[in-house]
């Protein structure tokens, strides 16, 4: 047994500053983890739009003369891999790191070694992704659907799945230590519903990676046997059957878009009611849907086969479940709405993008009730109408959101203010940029414009143009943004410890956290979302609770 | 609120800053366990699925039963005899432990050589039609686990052989090893029913 005196003397020796190489090496603390995850993810978000750029240059005009339509097939699958894989998926796993643990009053993750190689995976699968350009990049979009993935280039494919391998299993290894930490790790007087909105759809999410991703993982095994040693799981050639991929991969992939948004929807819990001054409406019902939202998730999946020979009765199944899945999701979207509802919103950035987010999930969320009605999915099923939703979702959604939360932490992670006016502007040029990219995806759909084609019949340019115009207005929109982070890391004003009057515990402890996160045992005091109700009469001379009384007559 | 403010406050002079939490790291096992037994899932489903789909399942293809139920009975056995290990070290008992461990590991030895021996002489090739494909993949994926579990004794064993690192109070590994080990053997118990038993019912 190693004596008490010795512990703590080896403590004091690790107390010390942070540095920035610590943010380049294998270090465990989830606060480093957490801004590299963030980090590498936008980095990724960098290549992938650069990517969709060239994409929608090239849908400008009918032909393909910007890209052949081969590379055209490697850049919308690279640039779907890379946004899921490398940008959503980490992005959320950013937040989860940094912020579990201080919003539970925890030191750190339950198991930081497990957490710092989740996040080593990620840089040499993404490199891999990426490597691949230079034997050919796979071209069968980012479902790899065989028998197209077996016979569009083996190698780029293979680098494709043993990339995908590793991002899974960096993804699963960080739902472990979730899971885990929001469990098992809470500090004495928090119980489950006292803690977090955000630690509820993480713990959603978590449960969702664990029962999902290894199936992903048993499609890609199977894909890389008929890839490589010459086997016909999926090659109806050899008399496989392409349709079980198809299952495997949907009973991952449905499941990965709420991988994907629940992060999110956590994000905007928390954002909402702070900007708003007011308790978030219905705490239970949002986190109980979370739950359900998981749940309904795992049984929906075949409502991406409905025409793939799918049997009439089990479509109807589908259909029936898919369209449940709106019943939770409705019930968060009105939990929002009613927590602004005569709230004292301050319009600031955060928030903005809060707003954007709500407005463009609902509707991504409606056509998405649309296509799960099996009559009209199989009008527009590989259509425009398909890519117009799913960037409601997932741009509207997880990426309005995550900037959302992006500008909402970007305090507390390092420290500085950034500038609200510049922030602004970003929003509201993602927020035109996004819309006129993507409305007219709906139209073009419904026209009849395939998905995954680089050239298209004349009467669609019109619309084409517009939205390649919207585009470009998306890429503009990221120089506001990135001269406001590098200008507020470097100039911006230091932030206070808790600049939002926020109750959760993050704002108990100074920005950025310090070494072990708090210096004192942090308080719980009050819920999480008590704005507005004045719960401690007696102010006490403690400087933590003087703070937080201050707090909550706000 | 004023009250558990007040426990906290007492919480906090009672533990002072630096409490060190508990060891969650056999829970982290079993979600991780839960994990790999969904891959397990995702290939069985994938399995069932051709073999509902395929009326001429298995093509021909009979596989001998003889050695893989004797193997599947030291499979199972081994199990048992591992457990011997951990009530060992419950005892304090260290040497216990390396017995029953060096036992378990002899037992999944045999249980990789006997799978060896069975693809040689399997008179099929992983190519040859979809049950062959089957049969090798699944086999060899759950043939992996088998291996990455001996590892794990493997290493159990190293550590015992350290002074005073497994004990009555402290063996972590002991009871991770054991229960990998156990999750591989679920794992064999349903592939052999899928893999060997199932096609003699067509
Ligand atoms: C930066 C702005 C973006 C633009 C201009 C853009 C543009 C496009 C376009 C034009 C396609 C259709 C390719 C085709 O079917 O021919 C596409 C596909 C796709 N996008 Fe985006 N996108 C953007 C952002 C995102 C984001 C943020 C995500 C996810 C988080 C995303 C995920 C996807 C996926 C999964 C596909 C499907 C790829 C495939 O068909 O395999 N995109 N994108
Ligand atoms: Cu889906």
């Amino acid at each position: 047994m190693v004596s008490n005196t010795e512990v703590v003397k080896k403590e004091h020796r690790e107390r010390r500053e942070r540095r920035l190489i610590d943010y380049f090496t294998f270090n465990t603390d989830h606060k480093v983890i957490g801004i590299q995850y963030l980090v590498t993810s936008f980095l990724f978000y960098f290549i992938g739009g650069a990517f969709a750029e060239a994409m929608r240059t090239e849908l400008a005009t009918p032909n393909p003369d910007f890209l052949s339509p081969e590379l055209y097939n490697q850049m919308f699958t690279l640039h779907g891999t890379i946004m899921i894989f490398l940008w959503i998926v980490p992005a959320g796993a950013a937040f989860a790191n940094y912020l579990i643990p201080l919003m539970i009053g925890a030191e750190d993750m339950a198991f930081p070694r497990l957490n710092a190689v989740a996040f080593w995976l990620l840089p040499p699968g993404g490199l891999l992704l990426i490597a691949s350009l230079l034997v050919g990049a796979p071209q069968a979009g980012w479902t790899s659907y065989p028998p197209l993935s077996l016979m569009t280039g083996k190698w780029g494919q293979e680098m494709w799945i043993l990339s995908i391998l590793l991002l899974g299993t960096s993804s699963i290894l960080g739902a472990i230590n979730f899971a885990t930490t929001i469990l098992k790790m809470r500090i004495k007087d928090m119980d489950l519903h006292s803690m977090p909105l955000f630690c509820w759809s993480m713990l959603a999410t978590s449960a969702l990676i664990l029962l999902s991703t290894p199936v992903l993982a048993s499609a890609l095994i199977l894909l890389s046997f008929d890839l490589i040693a010459g086997t016909s799981f999926f090659n109806p050639a050899g008399g496989g059957d392409p349709v079980v991929y198809q299952h495997l991969f949907w009973f991952y992939s449905h499941p990965a878009v709420y991988i994907m948004i629940l992060p999110f929807f956590g994000v905007i819990s928390e954002v909402i009611p702070v900007h708003s001054r007011k308790p978030i409406f219905g705490y239970r019902a949002i986190a109980y849907s979370s739950l359900a939202i998981s749940f309904l998730g795992l049984i929906v999946w075949a409502h991406h086969m409905f025409t793939s020979g799918t049997p009439g009765w089990l479509r109807m199944f589908f259909m029936a479940t898919t369209m449940l899945v709106a019943v939770p999701t409705g019930i968060k979207v009105f939990s929002w709405c009613a927590t602004m509802w005569g709230g004292k919103i301050s319009l600031n950035t955060p928030m903005l993008f809060a707003i954007g987010f709500v407005s463009s999930f609902l509707i991504g969320g409606l056509t998405g009730v649309m296509l799960a009605s099996v009559p009209f999915d199989i009008h527009v099923h590989d259509t425009y109408f398909v890519v117009g939703h799913f960037h409601y979702v997932l741009f509207g959604g997880s990426a309005l959101a995550l900037f959302a939360g992006f500008y909402h932490w970007f305090p507390k992670m390092t420290g500085k203010n950034y500038n609200e006016t510049l922030g602004r502007l970003h929003f509201i040029l993602t927020f035109l940029g996004f819309n006129i990219t993507f409305m007219p995806m709906h139209q073009l759909g419904l026209m009849g414009m395939n998905r995954r084609i680089a050239l298209y019949d004349p009467s669609f340019q019109p619309l084409n143009l517009i939205s390649t115009a919207g585009a470009y207005l998306l890429a503009i929109s990221t120089i506001p943004f990135i001269i406001n982070v590098v200008w507020s890391l470097l100039k911006g004003t230091k932030a206070e410890r808790n600049p939002w009057n926020a109750l959760t515990l993050e704002w108990q402890t100074a920005s950025p956290p310090v070494m072990e996160n708090f210096e004192e045992e942090p308080i719980l005091w009050s819920g999480p979302y008590d704005y507005g109700i004045d719960t401690s009469p007696e102010a006490t001379a403690q400087s933590v609770e003087e703070m937080l009384a201050d707090v909550a007559s706000k | 609120m004023t009250t558990t403010t007040i426990e906290s406050q007492v919480a906090l002079e009672a533990k002072g800053r630096h409490h060190h939490h508990p060891d969650h790291r056999l829970f982290g096992l079993i979600l991780f366990l839960v994990a790999e037994g969904m891959i397990f899932f995702g290939l069985f489903s994938a399995y069932l699925i051709y073999f509902a789909t395929i009326p001429q399942w298995p093509f021909g293809i009979e596989l001998d039963l003889f050695l893989p139920s004797i193997n599947t009975l030291i499979l199972i056995s081994s199990s048992f005899v591992m457990h011997q290990g951990q009530r060992a070290i419950k005892k304090d008992d260290v040497r216990g432990l390396q017995f029953w461990f060096s036992l378990t590991a002899i037992m999944g030895i045999i249980f990789l050589l006997g799978q060896g021996y069975e693809y040689t002489h399997a008179g099929f090739g992983l190519t040859d039609n979809l049950f062959a494909s089957c049969f090798y993949v699944l086999t060899g994926f759950h043939g992996l686990h088998v291996t990455a579990g001996l590892l794990f004794i493997f290493a159990t064993l190293w550590r015992s052989f350290i002074p005073g690192h497994y004990s009555k109070e402290r063996h972590f590994g002991v009871e991770a090893s054991e229960l990998y080990w156990h999750f591989v053997d679920v794992v064999w118990i349903v592939l052999f029913t899928l893999v060997y038993l199932l096609p003699l019912t067509r």
